[in-house]
């Protein structure tokens, strides 16, 4: 480095932690050298939510919340979604980045969840990390949720007054509750106002916020990885762990191979099939909000789906409040439970290579019962036939994969955990 | 070499899990004729014009810019001369004169904008195309109905067939059978009772050009988002290799 | 440690190929976005050329259009007014309006097709004030007893007389734009399409 350069970093380190910063966090961050194809999903995740924010920066400039009638009789946000696809230069790409990437963000998510889940990355002492996590799903929930009523869709319309109206379940105040997120009787501009705000500013801010905590919490513990082990405890005379190795430049150099592989799908999707098949863009969205007339079948998004059917399976009344409470209980329950998984894993070892053969059965049919409850999700009711039992059946196994880890996890069988990572 | 064959096998086995979700469709209900959708400009200008003369009197295509059609092979001259009805510029969208109140008093509903009908129509069933291009060839005359005509596919529909004098009138049969079920299920089957001006071939080319432009009417930046999306996988499955090559050099210093 | 990190000239050139390539796809990724930030085709219709009937223009009198969201003004000029135009070449910073911008056929004195209409964007090229009209003659004016007729901007002082020329020693560096346009007939303008005089 010339002497000028190293004069202008001194003189701004003086006054802020830059070299320090890039040190702690980057050049002399010791990750464990073992990370497999699961480790990508974080970085990646971080690279969507910058593509959906640069994104939606440039669609807000085209956009307008506004649920009026445009001279056409076309609601004018509806209108304005056209407008960016036909009218604003190179709009429609940004767009369906935007809306592709909404798609890509929740499957990044889910595998990153599932990689936390496979190598107990969320046991002491990363129970904080994951409990930032757990908060940034919920945001994403809430952030995809409102951004989904914008377009003033059908879907979008139906949507936002099924979910609002989940909240009226709640006894004493759900009906006033309800009246206060939509701002009106129905959904209407009021609420469309107000979700635009929420989606463009107070929900990604906490998402920032909470992503940038995860990041915090992890760099001051150390990254789980696939054996499970700690790698701090084992160092050198240099105090630097022996399976350590620094994340700048291996794992940015690694991490951009993901990133590229990512973006081949990505674009796959983008410039190919758009409409994801009708799941990421669904087909009754391409009609204007008409607040008289529901569209034979909604169904949320694909993403949302098996919290759905978890809603859809109660269909008892429990000490004397309806199953419509329960049910929201239930769809709740079902996302927030994840934040116990800490406390409920009880297994002495953390990564599933150690564990039993109880817990990698548990797992690999929590994982199908996700996705039959996925499908489940899309599909019409069928009035207490088979795909309704199915439903049922399948949210009790999801739950008790959740409620009964405390005992299946401590009386399996697991394998002794190596002393040094294997490669 | 070893592990990576499994990662392999990992990487499918976490898109197969994907699958099911892409790949289930909705309980299908109607049959829907596959509709020959075409990119080819010719057929494209004549969809055009079959949908300014017949369709965009009632209906508009309000997000549709005349000089937009200039993408699909027409000059601006042609444009002003042949199709530009419902305004006076050609940067103007395709509207139309009559009112929502106006459509809402004659068709019992207004009637739609169909800018985007070729994508909402789509279902389990078949694509919008699908569905645009039977609906169009399968209307009846059905004394019942106020206009006159009913139709197979969206029964008691409000819009009469204004393609009749191409198509000619066409009559229903309708025969109750078993649904296997215990149960009986209407099937409609229709016969052309007075031919039009075109042959069931012409007519069936027609609506294909027509369906065809209002797909096109639906995404206009299809076709181009197509080829920028081949150079940019082309583009990007070059760089993994180069971005692999650098992971793979630096990574030889861990052992 | 198991870590020596060395820069051999393999990775080098490697690191170089991947950063080229890499920015280069940052670079076309950009171009959607800045391309989103230019007119969009609302803007453009909006902004199509627009006509001006000018026969019940008296003359002495203007008349403004809008075209492009900006006022064009068309003045009828009378002899005498038009007389004006060439007694100013010394007092002037563009008389032969090299550096201003206006379409090929109307880079003459009168800065127009036909001399009698004047057609401009009044729209100061200083800092984009809409000079006022400053059509009376000498003292009347409060320009100066030496005042021919023209325009002031009221913002920053800038002057131009009756072919949109600007003054010397004002702020605004050139004259005023005039934009593309021709007659469809003798009395009727078309602003926004070049035409050949």
């Amino acid at each position: 480095m010339t002497t000028k350069s190293q004069a202008l970093l001194n003189w701004v380190d003086e006054r802020f932690p830059l070299t320090s910063t890039w040190k702690a966090h980057l050049s002399e961050y010791y990750a464990p050298k073992n990370f497999n194809f699961w480790y990508f999903f974080g970085s990646l995740a971080l690279m969507v939510l910058v593509i959906q924010i640069v994104t939606g920066i440039f669609l807000v400039m085209h956009y307008k919340p506004d649920a009026s009638l445009n001279a056409s009789g076309v609601p004018v946000a509806f209108a304005a979604v056209e407008y960016i696809m036909r009218d604003v230069p190179g709009g429609w790409l940004i767009r369906y980045m935007h809306s592709t990437g909404a798609s890509a963000f929740f499957v990044v998510v889910y595998l990153h969840m599932f990689r936390g889940m496979l190598y107990g990355s969320y046991r002491k002492p990363r129970e904080l990390i994951w409990l930032f996590g757990v908060g940034i799903f919920l945001a994403l929930m809430a952030e995809a949720f409102m951004g989904y009523l914008l377009p003033w869709g059908q879907m979008s319309f139906w949507g936002a007054q099924v979910i609002v109206n989940l909240f009226s379940a709640i006894p004493v105040i759900g009906p006033d509750l309800a009246l206060v997120i939509r701002g009106d009787f129905v959904v209407s501009d009021a609420t469309l106002n107000r979700f635009f705000s929420f989606h463009v500013i107070a929900v990604p801010l906490v998402l920032i916020g909470l992503v940038l905590a995860h990041i915090v919490a992890l760099h001051e513990v150390g990254s789980n990885n696939p054996d499970g082990v700690e790698i701090k405890k084992k160092k050198d005379a240099n105090g630097i762990p022996l399976d350590g190795i620094p994340f700048h430049p291996y794992y940015t150099v690694k991490d951009i191979v993901g990133v590229v592989g990512f973006l081949f799908v990505f674009s796959a999707v983008l410039f190919f099939a758009p409409e994801g098949g009708g799941y990421f863009l669904e087909y009754n969205n391409f009609l204007p909000a008409d607040p008289l007339v529901t569209p034979p079948h909604i169904a949320p998004v694909w993403y949302f789906t098996p919290f759905y059917s978890l809603l859809r399976a109660v269909t008892y009344p429990l000490f004397g409040l309806d199953a419509k409470f329960w049910g929201v209980i239930a769809m709740g329950a079902g996302v927030v439970i994840f934040a116990f998984l800490p406390w409920l894993d009880r297994s002495p070892v953390k990564s599933i290579r150690y564990k039993g053969p109880i817990f990698k059965t548990a797992l690999v049919l929590f994982v199908i019962i996700f996705f039959i409850l996925g499908y489940l999700g899309v599909q019409p009711p069928d009035n207490g036939g088979i795909k309704d039992r199915t439903t049922q059946i399948c949210s009790v196994l999801y739950f008790a994969f959740f409620l009964l880890m405390p005992f299946y996890s401590k009386m399996d069988k697991c394998k002794a955990e190596p002393e040094r990572v294997t490669s | 070499m070893k592990t990576r064959a499994m990662k392999f096998v990992k990487r499918l086995l976490a898109a197969a899990l994907f699958a099911p979700v892409v790949a289930m469709a909705a309980g299908a209900a109607l049959h829907l004729d596959k509709a020959p959708v075409s990119t080819d400009p010719a057929a494209l200008q004549n969809g055009a014009k079959v949908f300014v003369n017949y369709c965009l009197n009632c209906h508009a295509a309000s997000f549709v810019r005349y000089n937009r059609l200039k993408d699909i092979g027409l000059s601006e001259d042609l444009i002003k001369d042949n199709l530009l009805f419902t305004a006076d510029k050609i940067g103007e969208q395709m509207k139309i004169a009559m009112t929502r109140d106006n459509g809402k008093l004659w068709f019992g509903a207004p009637p739609p904008d169909l800018t985007l009908v070729a994508r909402a129509r789509a279902s389990g069933d078949g694509s919008g195309a699908d569905w645009l291009y039977t609906y169009l060839r399968q209307f009846y005359r059905d004394p019942s109905r106020p206009t006159g005509w009913n139709n197979k596919v969206f029964e008691n529909v409000g819009m009469p067939h204004v393609l009749w004098e191409l198509q000619g009138d066409q009559v229903a049969h309708v025969e109750e059978k078993d649904d296997g079920h215990g149960g009986m299920r209407k099937e409609v089957s229709l016969e052309l009772s007075k031919p039009g001006t075109q042959t069931a071939a012409e007519y069936d080319k027609t609506v294909a050009d027509l369906v065809s432009f209002m797909v096109w009417m639906g995404e206009p930046m299809a076709e181009s988002r197509k080829n920028i999306g081949t150079f940019v996988l082309l583009f990007l499955a070059g760089l993994f290799v180069l971005s692999y090559l650098l992971k793979k050099n630096f990574w030889k210093d861990i052992h | 440690m198991s870590v020596e990190e060395k820069m051999d000239s393999g990775r080098r050139q490697l690191l170089l190929a991947t950063s080229v390539a890499g920015g280069a796809a940052a670079a076309a990724t950009a171009v959607p976005f800045v391309a989103s930030l230019t007119p969009s085709e609302r803007a453009k219709a909006a902004g199509a050329p627009v006509e001006a009937d000018v026969s019940k223009l008296a003359p002495g009198e203007m008349m403004t259009v809008e075209w492009q969201g900006k006022p064009v003004w068309i003045l009828r000029r009378t002899e005498e007014m038009l007389a004006t135009l060439d007694k100013l070449d010394d007092q002037l910073a563009d008389p032969a309006s090299d550096k201003s911008i206006q379409p090929e056929y109307a880079k003459n004195k009168a800065r127009s097709i036909k001399p009698e209409f004047l057609v401009t964007i009044g729209i100061c090229t200083h800092l984009g004030c809409s000079p006022s009209q400053k059509f009376k003659i000498g003292a009347d004016s409060g320009l100066g007893d030496a005042w021919p007729g023209g325009f002031l901007c009221p913002c920053h002082g800038s002057t131009f007389d009756l072919a949109a020329r600007v003054y010397a020693g004002k702020p605004a560096p050139t004259n005023l734009d005039i934009p593309p346009h021709k007659y469809l007939a003798d009395t009727k303008i078309l602003i926004g399409e070049d035409g050949t005089a």
